[in-house]
């Protein structure tokens, strides 16, 4: 099976500073892949070179058998590749409903034309909140939510675009025990639902449970790849991450 | 709530305009003209700089380089070529719309203050050249002579009257399409980057596309208010087209009646227009810029989001309630 986001040996400096150095990643469609390392490791970088919001002076990104090295970040979502953000990033100034509305109008649109009247955009915006639980704040802003939701409502916006591929950074950091058992619920049924789902994380037990495979960077660079009770193990993820 | 659609708002516009019109034709005073002009023109800068400036969140402090061009594309006109002034504002337009799409151009990854502080350069730039355009009156200014009066439909009216009609019509094509604009995927998109530009792109919205329909937008309307200027003062020189109060007013309008609708640089408009015209008659010219300053820091200290927003923020906690 051929993948569907092939990373091919990319390379990002910041000045004298390397954050990614000859990254190689393959992601597998309906596949769900843990992506963790140290602060500092490049995660955010490679996302960010994968989404279009950085560009890799190296190398080249493939997805769904096209290489997108020269597209636009918005052109990358109209292929299907959805992200969040690590601090949620809501549209401040509009309510739930209508922050789904924007991949609705401007990703959906344009990859399969007009198709939507103002009922069908309404009764999908009211699905995808509820979905993620926040069906009854449809027209509240998003300063009236709490961070799970703001987590929740940052996940349903990517969905919005009708992803592939979602790219789902830091969804967790901050969150109580049940709130995380919510967040990896929803992932794991838009998994179901045919996402391919790339999870970027720090909290080791939520990626153990959620990864079928999991990938590890320090500085910039790949050094595990594999089922996850195996990385775990791997001599060279224990000392970067316990220093021995 | 009922959102009356686009067609119905500019029949209801048009209305309110012909009546208005009906009104100051009846009342037939010429000074009600000259002040009334002069709100109008600043409900059509303050609408124009809105859709940049409120829509998309983008500061431009360079809104006399649009008005001025509008006014010198006119001056230009004039001398080259006569035409009538509905057709010197469709050249206004074009011309500040072209320059409005070569600044976005230039500026597209420009933000924040970068942005304003290139606008303003932008300004400069513009005058400068100007200043030193003797076809068009150079430092020195230029003259138009303007008929007393104008037969319109048979009718013989008053210059200024016609003056007036005009920028009333402008005013009009001005609101309704920041209006149309807001309702649209196209206001969706803009408020998207006024709130958080890389969220956008990652929802799918051409951001830097956006942007130049808004610069391009912005520029045409600002030079579309600058057209008739010349016939309207009379004597067009540099430091009045470029003055400091159409940079001033055309941000602190819609400031202060809210930058998150159409409504809000109308009410501002009307309001700091109106008070200011109001002390050019009972005290001085002088301090139109002292109250447009003054309203200005009150209003970001009581109501940051402007009259509307402080109507919608009542309203949003009423609701609650």
């Amino acid at each position: 099976m051929s993948p569907l986001l092939h990373v091919d040996s990319i390379s990002k400096r910041f000045g004298g500073f390397v954050a990614l150095d000859g990254i190689e990643l393959e992601v597998q469609p309906g596949e769900r892949l843990g992506l963790i390392g140290p602060n500092g490791s490049g995660k955010s970088t490679l996302v960010n070179c994968i989404c279009g919001t950085l560009h890799n002076e190296s190398g080249s990104v493939r997805f769904d058998g096209q290489a997108i090295d020269g597209l636009a970040a918005h052109e990358r979502t109209h292929r299907g590749l959805a992200r969040s953000f690590q601090l949620p990033r809501p549209f401040h100034s509009m309510s739930l409903a209508d922050n789904l509305r924007i991949p609705l109008l401007y990703t959906v649109h344009a990859r399969l034309g007009p198709l939507r009247s103002a009922g069908d955009l309404d009764s999908r915006c009211h699905e995808l909140l509820d979905m993620v639980g926040l069906a009854k704040k449809a027209k509240q802003l998003p300063r009236d939510l709490t961070q799970v939701e703001m987590r929740k409502l940052e996940l349903a916006r990517a969905v919005a675009a009708e992803p592939k591929l979602l790219i789902a950074d830091e969804s967790m950091a901050g969150l109580s025990h049940s709130e995380i058992e919510d967040i990896l619920a929803l992932l794991v049924r838009l998994n179901e639902r045919g996402i391919t789902v790339i999870l970027i994380e720090h909290i080791m037990s939520a990626v153990m449970s959620f990864s079928q495979r999991l990938a590890v960077l320090v500085s910039g660079k790949k050094i595990a790849d594999g089922k996850p009770e195996d990385v775990v193990r791997n001599p060279e993820v224990v000392r970067a991450y316990l220093g021995q | 709530m009922t959102i009356v659609n686009t067609a119905k708002f500019s029949l209801i516009a048009i209305a309110v305009a012909a009546a208005v019109m009906a009104f100051a034709h009846w009342y037939n005073v010429d000074y009600l003209f000259f002040a009334s002009y002069t709100i109008l023109q600043f409900i059509v800068l303050a609408t124009a700089w809105n859709i940049l400036g409120g829509y998309c969140g983008y500061v431009n402090f360079g809104s006399a380089a649009f008005f001025a061009m509008g006014a010198y594309s006119s001056v230009f006109m004039h001398k080259f070529y006569p035409l009538p002034i509905p057709m010197l504002i469709l050249i206004g337009a074009a011309v500040s719309g072209i320059a409005g799409f070569g600044m976005g151009y230039l500026t597209l990854r420009l933000r924040g203050s970068f942005f304003a502080i290139a606008t303003l350069a932008l300004a400069v730039v513009l005058q400068t050249l100007v200043v030193n355009w003797e076809y068009v009156g150079g430092s020195r200014g230029a003259y138009i002579i303007r008929p007393e009066t104008i037969e319109f439909a048979g009718i013989q009216i008053n210059y200024i009257e016609y003056l007036f009609g005009l920028m009333l019509g402008l005013a009009i094509i001005a609101l309704v399409t920041a209006r149309a604009i807001e309702r649209s995927q196209l206001g969706f998109g803009f408020a998207t980057i006024r709130d958080d530009e890389l969220a956008a792109e990652a929802c799918g919205v051409p951001t830097l596309r956006l942007k130049l329909i808004a610069t391009t937008l912005s520029g045409a309307f600002m030079g579309m208010a600058g057209a008739p200027f010349p016939y309207y003062i009379g004597y067009l020189q540099p430091q009045s087209a470029f003055g400091l109060e159409y940079a001033v007013n055309s941000i602190a309008m819609p400031m202060i009646g809210g930058t998150t609708s159409w409504v809000g640089p109308l009410v501002g408009a009307i309001l700091l227009g109106s008070a200011q015209q109001y002390a050019t008659v009972t005290i001085s010219s002088a301090v139109n810029l002292l109250i447009v300053g003054l309203m200005l820091v009150a209003f970001v200290i009581i109501a940051p989001n402007g009259l509307i927003g402080l109507v919608q923020e009542h309203l949003r906690k009423r609701r609650r309630s």
